[in-house]
């Protein structure tokens, strides 16, 4: 079964981004496809490169981005949400003259068009955050 | 066609349970999740309520140490059996 996943918090106001994580494991270790994970509003701060995680935390940035490689996952980041939060890629930093992105790879920048073409693709679409 | 509603606040913090439970259809499921399990918990005023309808994240019960104070007939539920939920019902919503 085809399934995509909207994570809506950042990686630390609360437990979205971990649970999204676990369930984004859980879909692929049962043999289902998935085939969007998108980060919208708070949750763009999943994708920051620029977050320095204590050794004895989790780093969520680097799991997800693990994850990403690993099953070649289309990690998107809502445009309109990540960059009023700092979070850039390098040609919306050049764009803005911002400078170097910030955007950690294969966490990509795309707009809303990308949820709504998974949410009428996929069979299930899964909320977290909130 | 049945949807699986997922709860993630606990019923003193928030009213996504009550508000859920207000539309539940009769094959309905509710899923527990982060601060979502504590409506399981024996002796509050939910979980008679949610008894046969909800089960409750295994990882999150266990994070907030309550297993042994669950609710007899809500189960606890690990991440494979939630991915299963997904499948069975037709859709699945998030009250926040």
């Amino acid at each position: 079964m085809k399934f995509a996943i909207i994570v809506r918090t950042g990686p630390l106001a609360s437990e979205g981004s971990r649970s999204a994580l676990r369930f984004a494991r859980a879909v692929l270790d049962n043999g289902h496809s998935l085939e969007r994970v998108f980060f919208h509003g708070e949750g763009t701060y999943n994708a920051s490169a620029l977050t320095v995680v204590p050794q004895d935390e989790d780093d969520l940035t680097e799991a997800w981005a693990d994850l990403g490689r690993q099953h070649d996952l289309d990690l998107v980041v809502c445009v309109a949400s990540a960059l009023k939060r700092g979070v850039l890629d390098d040609s919306e930093a050049q764009r803005y003259e911002k400078g170097l992105g910030n955007m950690r790879p294969p966490f990509a920048i795309s707009g809303l068009g990308q949820l709504a073409d998974a949410a009428l693709s996929v069979d299930r679409l899964v909320t977290f955050g909130g | 066609m049945a949807t699986l509603h997922l709860i993630n606040k606990s019923p003193s913090a928030s009213d996504a349970l009550a508000a859920c439970l207000r539309v539940l259809a009769e094959d309905d499921a509710i899923l527990l999740i982060e601060d979502g399990v504590y409506a399981a918990l024996t002796g509050t005023g939910t979980c008679r309520t949610l008894t046969g309808i909800a089960s409750a994240l295994t990882a999150d019960v266990e994070a907030r140490g309550v297993q042994e104070r669950l609710e007899p007939g809500i189960d606890s539920v690990d991440d494979s059996v939630f991915v299963e939920l997904c499948t069975r019902c037709d859709r699945v919503m998030s009250w926040f």
